[in-house]
């Protein structure tokens, strides 16, 4: 990938406050009560400055090998063109990522895109889940989303079926990512999909099959000028639970916001507040590549579980743009309480080459 | 023997003797060589600027997809991407933006960043903010062109935008390479910013690894609609470059001709040579010199001056090369590079090509006079008094009457891949047919001289009636020279007056006004048409859109001018060569340039169809008409027919008849008044006609100096030749000082005898350059450029030309025997006994 696409890749989705800095737009706030619809909302939100589809998942092959498994689609609202009569005008963005976790390669394989919406080529439907750039897509067929994702080193045809209800985060949905009210983004997640598909690279189709995490989140002020970064964790838990945690950290390193979600298996759902949630983290890695240095394992506290996150591999960082400086580390986790395995997942942290605010 | 001694024996004393002479045939090799190679580097720069012009917009393209230049419809940007085998496809629309105030425009390339980044990175402004690259008001400029505007980042750039302005901020630079004036911004500002929503002019395309080229190539060719052509990028320089192959041809032919006369310049210096040498060469062969030795060695003088020539010539033409790319550009003033600056390479390999073809020039003009050294008994040539028979061999009639008969078969011949080369093989058998026969031509025209009464004069007519090779020899370099000038100066003339009967013709109204063709950011609206009708003074205005169409794939494109005029009275308007009735319904009328009938055969009640607005649509052939300013082809038609097959409303140029009494500085105040400055280029009918006759005569300058160069060989070739035979004569003089002569009658015998070979050599390169101007006129100029013109004798000049050239020959005639005659009597007699 070159520079530029790896420079918008980056910079438009993610460093949100560069943008804000430009914006001539009134981006509506995100606000309860939310009162969603599907499919409708599983779709997009073009008025919103940022969204995303997030998927990860551990797979299986035949032959028993584990691999961590993202596809992910950003959507941006640059507040460009806003007013622009051109098929091209450069009103909405669309971007995705794409990686595989596989430890006998040792680091991350991953591609991207990088696209203005327009002429069918580049979408995000508001009817559903639709998104594509190109050739790579990302759509909700029924309850089953359907990933085409031909990459540079890879392909991945997969398919991420729903098995249980969509679990909304925060009140309704609306989730809070600061100490201000309108510190919110809409979020909701899809645990336990099953994944069946292939996965493709060094010219061997491998059948997978696996367990997804999806998460689904638009807002237009998601991370306030006081904070650098963030943590996240989504993990199915292997009783049909599900636990979600993530924390908003200041330039210090420390907590700035905090929240999470823990569903057990009969559908109970516990909303967590900052006072619910603690990210205490455990042994570093550091980058032979770029040198950012990353706590790779944690241990979260949420409400009286007390969750040890250990990685499937360390290298799961997201770099090759050493020269843009800003990368991430998102990899695949394997979560236990008390030495015992309980669930496979993905640990995210952001903003630890620089504070995401440029 | 020893080489070294011999060749000191042999041409010790030649190089010694006359190094006036031989520094002239050095020079004259050297000129030769110099345009050959200045020509040829400027081409080759041209070429090589082509192909960088379409590397830096084509980058890692493998296919680029383009129409007319006014664009294409963007639907097809889609077709395009999802196309089996696409990697990527990028859009590009591109403009040329008028910057108000000045003439030149700034190339305006608007780009889709994402997909640009993946073909075309040159083109992806850079900038620490990322979305500087969308932002519609940002405008990254190339190195050379924010130097040409001085501007620094951050300043702001004012387009123009039909008659209005739209400002852009600078962003930043993009990596375009050295000497290229352009500017990138987003695509869909370019769209919205200057009126061309819904348009591309580029579809830049990679293919997908692995897929098969040629399959892909096939799919998307299918994919267009007509007009639109996809085409490898090498494909797309090498049309620019046949464009102007022609133009290009024709200078390094004129290049060839100076060249050809260098050539005979060393005939006559080592004719001169070794008729000067003719005793010493005898002594050599008797004292055992094989003859063919003796003629190598008088052939490799003429490679040493060749040689000699040849360096010097191509150090002279690479500064040539230097200076004309930097004052008149690599085109050599023809237009076709804009806003670039490029810079001559020199190649080793090219430079010893032209020294090869200078030192080959050089022994060729030495193989006769060689032979001729060889051939002579050393017995009859240790005597004097032999030196009629040296060239007589040359006055055998058959080879130059073969070769004016195969000029007068060739001329007839069509060009050869768009090239006129049958007729420049016409001119050079024509040429060299001549120089073969002037002999033999040389003794009819001057025994049809009438025998003076002065005496002086009359034993110059006898001398040279009575040793017709040797007047012969001095007529070699004047026939040439003279109908090298002639040949140019009625070609010139004809073109010039043509050109201007021409201008005055299409050129009926009082005031011009031009926005810019199909590419650039302005145009004349329908609110500013009504504005330009209703202006005080004008009594009536028509308009023109001028656009730019590819008929057919891989050929040169043609414009197309939608122009206002009345069908019926098409010839007040076009300078029509042929005409035919209007086409029925059904076709839409047309009238085509010379040009474009040339290129398609097409004629009056012919009926073609053209791309226009993504469909064919049907023309048929009203009339051709005489065009000198589109070399490509020209096609007329009325104004609201392309409308109404194209959509499009737009003028390019506009034309204003001015009410009595109205005064065109009036207009133009009040046209400046309601525009803004400069926003509309305003001349007369007069200040186009002189700009376009002062363009003419900047583009032919060049024929001048030719002309010029050609006369200085032919006179030195006179001289060398009068040097030489004068030499030959000394005993003769010496009789005729002895009968009583003073030695100023001799000069002026001399001088008769020079005014006489002139006035012949006028007369026979006169006739010669006339036949040479009709086929340049009809055949090459018809050929090369697909222009007509009519013959036009530039009587008064070729007059003056001719008196002044038989005075010149006069005094270098005199001049060169100077030393000849003022040889003691005693002593030039005492020679032969």
């Amino acid at each position: 990938m070159n520079p530029l696409r790896r420079r918008l890749l980056i910079a438009a989705p993610m460093s949100l406050v560069a943008a804000r800095a430009r914006a001539r737009v009134d981006y509506p706030p995100v606000a309860a009560p939310l009162e969603l619809a599907f499919p409708r909302d599983h779709g997009s939100h073009p008025a919103f400055r940022t969204e995303w589809w997030y998927a990860t998942g551990w797979t299986r092959d035949e032959d028993g090998v584990e691999r961590g498994v993202q596809v992910t689609f950003f959507r941006n609202r640059p507040g460009i063109a806003e007013r622009s009569q051109s098929a091209f005008a450069p009103r909405e963005l669309l971007f995705a990522h794409a990686a595989v976790a596989d430890p006998a390669v040792g680091r991350l394989v991953h591609d991207q895109r990088a696209a203005r919406a327009g002429f069918g080529l580049a979408q995000a439907s508001t009817a559903t889940t639709d998104v594509r750039i190109d050739d790579w897509t990302f759509a909700l067929d029924g309850d089953t989303y359907v990933a085409h994702v031909p990459a540079r080193e890879f392909t991945l045809a997969l398919r991420y079926r729903a098995t249980q209800a969509v679990l909304l985060q925060g009140t309704g949905g609306v989730s809070r990512k600061g100490p201000r009210p309108a510190q919110t983004s809409a979020y909701y997640s899809r645990p336990h999909l099953a994944i069946e598909g292939t996965i493709t690279s060094d010219g061997r189709r491998r059948r997978v099959r696996g367990v997804a995490w999806l998460d689904h989140e638009w807002s237009s002020d998601y991370l306030a000028d006081q904070a650098s970064g963030w943590d996240w964790i989504g993990v199915p838990l292997d009783d049909g639970g599900a636990l979600m945690a993530y924390r908003i950290r200041d330039p210090g390193g420390g907590t700035y916001w905090a929240g999470g979600a823990i569903r057990d298996a009969a559908g109970t759902t516990r909303i967590l507040g900052p006072d619910g949630v603690e990210f205490r983290p455990g042994r570093r890695w550091r980058s032979p590549r770029t040198g950012v240095d990353y706590p790779v394992a944690f241990v979260v506290r949420t409400g009286d579980l007390e969750v040890t996150l250990d990685p499937l591999m360390d290298d799961q960082e997201l770099d090759a743009r050493a020269s843009v400086g800003i990368v991430y580390w998102e990899g695949a986790v394997v979560a236990r309480v008390a030495g015992r395995a309980i669930g496979r997942g993905y640990l995210e942290l952001a903003g630890y080459a620089r504070p995401l605010r440029l | 023997m020893n080489a070294a001694p011999v060749l000191r024996a042999v041409s010790g004393g030649a190089l010694g003797a006359d190094r006036g002479r031989l520094a002239l045939a050095v020079a004259a090799i050297a000129l030769g060589v110099a345009l050959g190679y200045a020509i040829h580097t400027v081409n080759r720069t041209a070429v090589a600027e082509f192909s960088t012009g379409v590397a830096t917009l084509a980058g890692r393209a493998d296919l680029v997809i383009r129409g007319p230049a006014d664009g294409f419809d963007e639907a097809i940007y889609p077709r395009i991407a999802r196309t089996a085998g696409v990697a990527v496809a990028s859009p590009v629309v591109e403009a040329d933006a008028r910057l108000p105030g000045r003439t030149e425009s700034l190339r305006l390339i608007g780009v889709d960043a994402f997909r640009a980044a993946a073909v075309t990175p040159a083109l992806v402004g850079e900038s620490d903010a990322a979305l500087d690259l969308l932002e519609p008001d940002r405008v990254f400029l190339a190195p050379a062109a924010a130097a040409w505007l001085g501007l620094a980042d951050g300043a702001t750039l004012a387009l123009q935008s039909g008659t209005g302005i739209v400002e852009f901020v600078v962003a930043g630079r993009v990596g375009a390479p050295a000497g290229r004036r352009l500017a990138v911004v987003d695509i869909a500002a370019l769209q919205d910013a200057f009126g061309r929503r819904g348009r591309l002019t580029r579809i830049d395309v990679r293919i997908a690894p692995g897929a098969p080229p040629a399959g892909v190539r096939a799919a998307i060719a299918a994919a267009l609609p007509p007009g639109v052509v996809v085409s490898a990028p090498d494909e797309e320089a090498d049309i620019a470059a046949r464009m102007t192959r022609a133009y290009r041809v024709n200078l390094d032919v004129l290049a060839l001709v100076a060249l050809f006369t260098g050539s005979l310049l060393v005939f006559t210096t080592q004719a001169l040579s070794v008729a000067r040498r003719r005793t010493s060469f005898a002594l050599l062969r008797t004292l055992g010199l094989p003859r063919n030795r003796l003629a190598a060695i008088v052939a490799a003088e003429g490679a040493a001056i060749g040689a000699a020539g040849g360096v010097a010539g191509v150090a002279i033409g690479h500064a040539l090369a230097l200076a004309l790319t930097r004052i008149v550009g690599a085109d050599l003033g023809a237009g076709f590079f804009r806003g670039t600056a490029p810079m001559p390479a020199f190649s080793a390999g090219w430079a010893l090509a032209y020294v090869g073809a200078g030192t080959a020039a050089a022994i060729a003009g030495a193989w006769l006079p060689a032979r001729e050294a060889a051939r002579a008994a050393p017995a009859a040539a240790l005597k004097a008094g032999d030196d009629e028979s040296a060239y007589a061999r040359l006055a055998r009639p058959w080879p130059g009457l073969a070769c004016l008969a195969g000029a007068l078969g060739l001329v007839g011949l069509p060009p050869v891949d768009g090239l006129p080369l049958a007729g420049y093989a016409a001119i050079a058998l024509l040429l060299v047919g001549t120089l073969l026969l002037r002999p033999r031509l040389a003794r009819g025209v001057l025994a049809s001289v009438p025998r003076p009464r002065r005496v002086v004069a009359a034993l110059a007519l006898d001398s040279l009636r009575a040793a017709p090779a040797q007047a012969g020899v001095s007529l070699a370099a004047i026939v040439a020279a003279v109908a090298l000038a002639v040949s140019m100066a009625i070609m010139v003339a004809s073109f010039r007056t043509s050109l201007a009967d021409w201008l005055d013709r299409v050129l009926p109204a009082d005031v011009y006004l031009r926005a810019g063709g199909a590419s650039s950011t302005a145009w004349i609206d329908a609110e500013a048409r009504a504005a330009l009708a209703g202006l005080p003074g004008v009594r009536r205005a028509t308009f023109l859109r001028s656009v730019s169409i590819v008929p057919v794939a891989g050929d040169a494109p043609v414009t197309l001018l939608a122009r206002d005029l009345d069908p019926a009275r098409a010839g007040d308007a076009l300078v029509l060569v042929d005409e035919g009735p209007l086409p029925a319904a059904g076709a839409t009328p047309a009238w085509i340039s010379e040009a474009w009938a040339d290129r398609t055969g097409a004629k009056p009640g012919d009926t073609f169809e053209l791309p226009l607005a993504g469909r064919r649509a049907r023309f048929g052939v009203a009339g051709v008409f005489r065009d000198y300013a589109r070399q490509t082809g020209a096609i007329v038609v009325e104004r609201t027919d392309y409308g109404r097959l194209t959509g499009d409303d737009r003028a390019s140029d506009a034309a204003l008849w001015l009410a009595p009494g109205a005064s065109a500085a009036d207009v133009r105040a009040a046209i400046e008044a309601r525009f803004g400055d400069g926003r509309l280029t305003v001349a007369t009918a007069g200040e186009v006609r002189a700009v376009s006759l002062a363009i003419f005569d900047r583009t032919f300058a060049v024929t001048w100096v030719l002309e010029a160069a050609a006369i200085g060989i032919g006179l030195a070739g006179l001289s060398a030749s009068f040097g030489a035979l004068s030499l030959a004569r000394r005993r003769e003089f010496g009789v005729l000082r002895h009968l009583g002569m003073t030695r100023g009658e001799l000069g002026a015998m001399l001088a008769w005898e020079g005014a006489l070979v002139g006035g012949a050599g006028l007369s026979i390169g006169a006739a010669l350059g006339g036949l040479i101007a009709v086929i340049l006129v009809h055949v090459v100029n018809r050929q090369s450029f697909r222009w007509s013109m009519d013959l036009h004798l530039p009587a008064a000049e070729l007059a003056a030309f001719g008196l002044a050239m038989v005075a010149l020959a006069a005094l270098t005639a005199r001049a060169s025997a100077r030393r000849a005659t003022a040889t003691d009597a005693v002593a030039a007699v005492k020679d032969d006994w």
